[in-house]
Protein backbone atom coordinates (compact mmCIF):
# COMPACT_ATOMS: atom_id res chain seq x y z
CA UNK A 1 0.00 0.00 0.00
CA UNK A 2 2.73 2.43 0.99
CA UNK A 3 4.58 1.26 -2.07
CA UNK A 4 1.75 2.48 -4.28
CA UNK A 5 1.82 5.89 -2.56
CA UNK A 6 5.53 6.42 -2.81
CA UNK A 7 6.02 5.18 -6.33
CA UNK A 8 5.19 8.50 -8.11
CA UNK A 9 7.90 10.20 -5.99
CA UNK A 10 10.46 7.58 -6.94
CA UNK A 11 9.61 7.99 -10.59
CA UNK A 12 9.90 11.76 -10.46
CA UNK A 13 13.25 11.51 -8.68
CA UNK A 14 14.38 8.97 -11.20
CA UNK A 15 13.55 11.33 -14.05
CA UNK A 16 15.49 14.13 -12.35
CA UNK A 17 18.54 11.92 -11.93
CA UNK A 18 18.42 10.84 -15.56
CA UNK A 19 18.09 14.44 -16.76
CA UNK A 20 21.08 15.40 -14.63
CA UNK A 21 23.18 12.57 -16.04
CA UNK A 22 22.25 13.57 -19.58
CA UNK A 23 23.25 17.16 -18.89
CA UNK A 24 26.63 16.05 -17.51
CA UNK A 25 27.19 13.79 -20.53
CA UNK A 26 26.35 16.64 -22.90
CA UNK A 27 28.58 19.02 -20.94
CA UNK A 28 31.68 16.82 -21.14
CA UNK A 29 30.88 16.35 -24.82
CA UNK A 30 34.01 15.19 -26.59
CA UNK A 31 35.43 12.54 -24.25
CA UNK A 32 32.54 10.04 -24.15
CA UNK A 33 32.04 10.26 -27.91
CA UNK A 34 35.72 9.45 -28.59
CA UNK A 35 35.59 6.44 -26.26
CA UNK A 36 32.43 5.20 -27.99
CA UNK A 37 33.97 5.60 -31.43
CA UNK A 38 36.99 3.55 -30.38
CA UNK A 39 34.80 0.77 -29.00
CA UNK A 40 32.96 0.67 -32.32
CA UNK A 41 36.31 0.71 -34.14
CA UNK A 42 37.43 -2.33 -32.11
CA UNK A 43 34.23 -4.20 -33.01
CA UNK A 44 34.79 -3.36 -36.70
CA UNK A 45 38.42 -4.48 -36.47
CA UNK A 46 37.37 -7.77 -34.82
CA UNK A 47 34.90 -8.39 -37.62
CA UNK A 48 37.63 -7.73 -40.16
CA UNK A 49 40.01 -10.12 -38.41
CA UNK A 50 37.75 -13.10 -37.68
CA UNK A 51 34.56 -12.51 -39.67
CA UNK A 52 31.02 -12.72 -38.38
CA UNK A 53 31.55 -15.74 -36.11
CA UNK A 54 29.99 -15.28 -32.68
CA UNK A 55 32.56 -15.08 -29.91
CA UNK A 56 32.62 -17.28 -26.83
CA UNK A 57 34.23 -16.59 -23.48
CA UNK A 58 36.93 -18.72 -21.90
CA UNK A 59 40.12 -20.50 -23.01
CA UNK A 60 42.12 -17.23 -23.24
CA UNK A 61 44.36 -16.10 -20.38
CA UNK A 62 45.59 -12.52 -20.66
CA UNK A 63 48.55 -11.56 -18.52
CA UNK A 64 48.60 -7.76 -18.22
CA UNK A 65 49.49 -5.46 -15.35
CA UNK A 66 46.51 -4.00 -13.46
CA UNK A 67 48.35 -0.70 -13.41
CA UNK A 68 50.87 0.22 -16.10
CA UNK A 69 53.13 3.06 -14.98
CA UNK A 70 54.56 3.59 -18.45
CA UNK A 71 52.10 3.31 -21.31
CA UNK A 72 54.95 3.22 -23.82
CA UNK A 73 55.87 -0.32 -22.95
CA UNK A 74 53.22 -2.50 -21.36
CA UNK A 75 54.06 -6.22 -21.22
CA UNK A 76 51.31 -8.53 -22.45
CA UNK A 77 51.25 -12.31 -22.20
CA UNK A 78 48.65 -14.44 -23.94
CA UNK A 79 47.88 -18.10 -23.51
CA UNK A 80 45.07 -20.00 -25.20
CA UNK A 81 44.02 -23.40 -23.92
CA UNK A 82 44.49 -25.82 -26.85
CA UNK A 83 46.11 -29.23 -27.51
CA UNK A 84 47.93 -27.68 -30.53
CA UNK A 85 47.69 -30.81 -32.69
CA UNK A 86 47.29 -30.91 -36.50
CA UNK A 87 43.53 -31.38 -36.10
CA UNK A 88 42.93 -28.97 -33.20
CA UNK A 89 45.02 -25.85 -32.77
CA UNK A 90 44.87 -22.08 -32.34
CA UNK A 91 45.22 -20.38 -35.72
CA UNK A 92 45.53 -16.78 -34.65
CA UNK A 93 45.21 -14.37 -31.76
CA UNK A 94 44.36 -10.74 -32.45
CA UNK A 95 45.02 -8.02 -29.87
CA UNK A 96 43.02 -4.79 -29.80
CA UNK A 97 43.03 -1.65 -27.65
CA UNK A 98 39.81 0.32 -27.09
CA UNK A 99 41.43 3.62 -26.11
CA UNK A 100 44.26 3.95 -28.64
CA UNK A 101 44.19 6.02 -31.85
CA UNK A 102 43.95 2.73 -33.81
CA UNK A 103 42.26 -0.44 -32.53
CA UNK A 104 44.80 -2.97 -33.85
CA UNK A 105 47.86 -3.87 -31.78
CA UNK A 106 49.13 -7.18 -33.19
CA UNK A 107 47.94 -10.40 -34.83
CA UNK A 108 49.79 -13.56 -33.87
CA UNK A 109 49.65 -16.60 -36.16
CA UNK A 110 50.30 -19.94 -34.52
CA UNK A 111 50.93 -23.42 -35.96
CA UNK A 112 50.77 -26.89 -34.35
CA UNK A 113 54.60 -26.75 -34.25
CA UNK A 114 54.34 -24.28 -31.37
CA UNK A 115 53.25 -26.97 -28.91
CA UNK A 116 51.46 -24.33 -26.82
CA UNK A 117 49.58 -21.22 -27.92
CA UNK A 118 51.51 -18.92 -25.66
CA UNK A 119 53.28 -15.70 -26.60
CA UNK A 120 54.31 -12.38 -25.17
CA UNK A 121 55.18 -8.91 -26.44
CA UNK A 122 55.07 -5.27 -25.33
CA UNK A 123 52.49 -2.70 -26.37
CA UNK A 124 51.69 1.00 -26.22
CA UNK A 125 48.60 2.20 -24.35
CA UNK A 126 47.58 5.86 -24.69
CA UNK A 127 45.42 5.86 -21.55
CA UNK A 128 43.49 3.65 -19.15
CA UNK A 129 41.46 1.28 -21.31
CA UNK A 130 40.31 -2.22 -22.15
CA UNK A 131 42.62 -4.59 -24.00
CA UNK A 132 40.74 -7.21 -26.03
CA UNK A 133 42.15 -10.52 -27.30
CA UNK A 134 40.29 -12.65 -29.85
CA UNK A 135 41.44 -16.20 -30.64
CA UNK A 136 40.45 -18.11 -33.77
CA UNK A 137 40.65 -21.90 -33.56
CA UNK A 138 41.32 -24.35 -36.41
CA UNK A 139 37.67 -25.47 -36.26
CA UNK A 140 36.54 -21.87 -36.88
CA UNK A 141 35.31 -21.16 -33.35
CA UNK A 142 36.25 -17.78 -31.86
CA UNK A 143 36.98 -16.88 -28.24
CA UNK A 144 37.27 -13.46 -26.67
CA UNK A 145 38.71 -11.98 -23.49
CA UNK A 146 38.91 -8.42 -22.16
CA UNK A 147 41.16 -6.95 -19.47
CA UNK A 148 41.26 -3.37 -18.22
CA UNK A 149 44.66 -1.74 -17.74
CA UNK A 150 45.05 1.48 -15.76
CA UNK A 151 47.72 3.65 -17.34
CA UNK A 152 49.61 6.25 -15.27
CA UNK A 153 51.62 7.88 -18.09
CA UNK A 154 50.21 7.35 -21.57
CA UNK A 155 52.17 5.91 -24.47
CA UNK A 156 51.94 6.45 -28.24
CA UNK A 157 54.03 9.62 -27.89
CA UNK A 158 50.90 11.79 -28.46
CA UNK B 1 69.92 0.35 -38.24
CA UNK B 2 67.75 -2.35 -36.79
CA UNK B 3 69.70 -4.96 -34.90
CA UNK B 4 67.96 -8.30 -34.21
CA UNK B 5 68.71 -10.43 -31.16
CA UNK B 6 67.32 -13.90 -30.49
CA UNK B 7 67.50 -16.40 -27.67
CA UNK B 8 67.07 -20.03 -28.72
CA UNK B 9 68.03 -23.07 -26.60
CA UNK B 10 70.98 -24.84 -28.29
CA UNK B 11 69.33 -28.21 -27.90
CA UNK B 12 66.11 -29.76 -26.67
CA UNK B 13 64.79 -33.24 -26.00
CA UNK B 14 62.26 -34.53 -28.53
CA UNK B 15 58.78 -33.43 -27.50
CA UNK B 16 60.04 -30.73 -25.15
CA UNK B 17 58.43 -27.30 -25.48
CA UNK B 18 60.96 -24.46 -25.45
CA UNK B 19 60.54 -20.70 -25.41
CA UNK B 20 62.10 -18.58 -28.16
CA UNK B 21 62.70 -14.91 -27.38
CA UNK B 22 63.35 -12.21 -29.96
CA UNK B 23 64.15 -8.52 -29.76
CA UNK B 24 65.02 -5.98 -32.45
CA UNK B 25 66.14 -2.39 -32.06
CA UNK B 26 63.67 -0.19 -33.94
CA UNK B 27 61.95 3.10 -33.13
CA UNK B 28 58.50 1.89 -34.34
CA UNK B 29 57.51 5.42 -35.40
CA UNK B 30 53.71 5.56 -35.10
CA UNK B 31 52.93 8.18 -37.76
CA UNK B 32 50.98 10.19 -35.18
CA UNK B 33 53.79 12.10 -33.49
CA UNK B 34 54.70 15.62 -34.59
CA UNK B 35 58.13 17.21 -34.76
CA UNK B 36 59.02 20.61 -33.26
CA UNK B 37 57.58 22.47 -36.26
CA UNK B 38 54.25 20.65 -36.00
CA UNK B 39 54.83 18.38 -39.00
CA UNK B 40 53.72 14.78 -38.64
CA UNK B 41 56.67 12.38 -38.47
CA UNK B 42 55.91 9.71 -41.10
CA UNK B 43 55.09 6.21 -39.92
CA UNK B 44 57.92 3.70 -40.02
CA UNK B 45 57.36 0.45 -38.18
CA UNK B 46 58.23 -3.20 -38.56
CA UNK B 47 54.92 -4.58 -39.81
CA UNK B 48 55.65 -8.31 -39.97
CA UNK B 49 57.71 -10.83 -38.02
CA UNK B 50 58.20 -14.43 -39.14
CA UNK B 51 59.96 -17.53 -37.87
CA UNK B 52 60.52 -20.64 -40.00
CA UNK B 53 62.12 -23.99 -39.18
CA UNK B 54 63.71 -25.63 -42.25
CA UNK B 55 61.73 -23.18 -44.42
CA UNK B 56 58.41 -24.21 -42.85
CA UNK B 57 56.43 -21.45 -41.11
CA UNK B 58 56.38 -21.89 -37.34
CA UNK B 59 55.08 -18.56 -36.10
CA UNK B 60 54.38 -15.12 -37.54
CA UNK B 61 52.95 -11.84 -36.35
CA UNK B 62 51.50 -8.69 -37.92
CA UNK B 63 52.45 -5.60 -35.99
CA UNK B 64 50.72 -2.24 -35.82
CA UNK B 65 51.99 1.11 -34.45
CA UNK B 66 50.76 0.11 -30.96
CA UNK B 67 53.66 -2.36 -30.66
CA UNK B 68 56.34 -0.74 -28.46
CA UNK B 69 59.68 0.54 -29.74
CA UNK B 70 62.39 -2.13 -29.84
CA UNK B 71 59.76 -4.83 -30.33
CA UNK B 72 59.98 -7.94 -28.20
CA UNK B 73 58.27 -11.15 -29.26
CA UNK B 74 58.42 -14.46 -27.43
CA UNK B 75 56.69 -17.68 -28.47
CA UNK B 76 57.12 -21.44 -28.10
CA UNK B 77 58.29 -24.36 -30.19
CA UNK B 78 57.77 -28.08 -29.67
CA UNK B 79 61.05 -29.88 -30.40
CA UNK B 80 60.33 -32.32 -33.22
CA UNK B 81 63.16 -31.95 -35.74
CA UNK B 82 66.62 -30.43 -35.82
CA UNK B 83 67.34 -27.70 -38.31
CA UNK B 84 67.73 -24.03 -39.03
CA UNK B 85 65.46 -21.41 -37.52
CA UNK B 86 65.17 -18.30 -39.69
CA UNK B 87 63.79 -15.07 -38.33
CA UNK B 88 62.73 -12.06 -40.44
CA UNK B 89 61.40 -8.60 -39.64
CA UNK B 90 59.85 -6.50 -42.45
CA UNK B 91 60.20 -2.73 -42.25
CA UNK B 92 57.66 -0.25 -43.74
CA UNK B 93 60.57 1.12 -45.81
CA UNK B 94 60.88 -2.18 -47.69
CA UNK B 95 63.94 -3.46 -45.86
CA UNK B 96 63.97 -6.94 -44.32
CA UNK B 97 66.14 -7.71 -41.31
CA UNK B 98 66.98 -11.34 -40.61
CA UNK B 99 68.95 -13.68 -38.43
CA UNK B 100 69.11 -17.43 -37.90
CA UNK B 101 69.99 -20.09 -35.36
CA UNK B 102 70.64 -23.82 -35.31
CA UNK B 103 68.20 -25.90 -33.32
CA UNK B 104 69.21 -29.40 -32.26
CA UNK B 105 66.68 -31.99 -31.15
CA UNK B 106 68.10 -35.01 -29.36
Amino acid sequence: MTRMDSSPHVTRRHVLVLTGAAAVAAGTGLLPSIAAADKAAVEAAIKKAVGDASTMSGRITLDLPQIAENGNTVPIGIEVDSPMTESDYVKSVHIFAEGNPNPEVASLHFTPANGVAKASTRMRLLRTQNVVAVAKMSDGSVYRETVEVKVTIGGCGG
Amino acid sequence: MAKPRIKVPKSAAKGEIVEIKTLISHKMETGIRKDRDGNIIPRQIINKFTCTLNDKMVFSADWYPAVSANPYMAFHLRASESGKLNFTWQDDNGETYSTSADFNVS
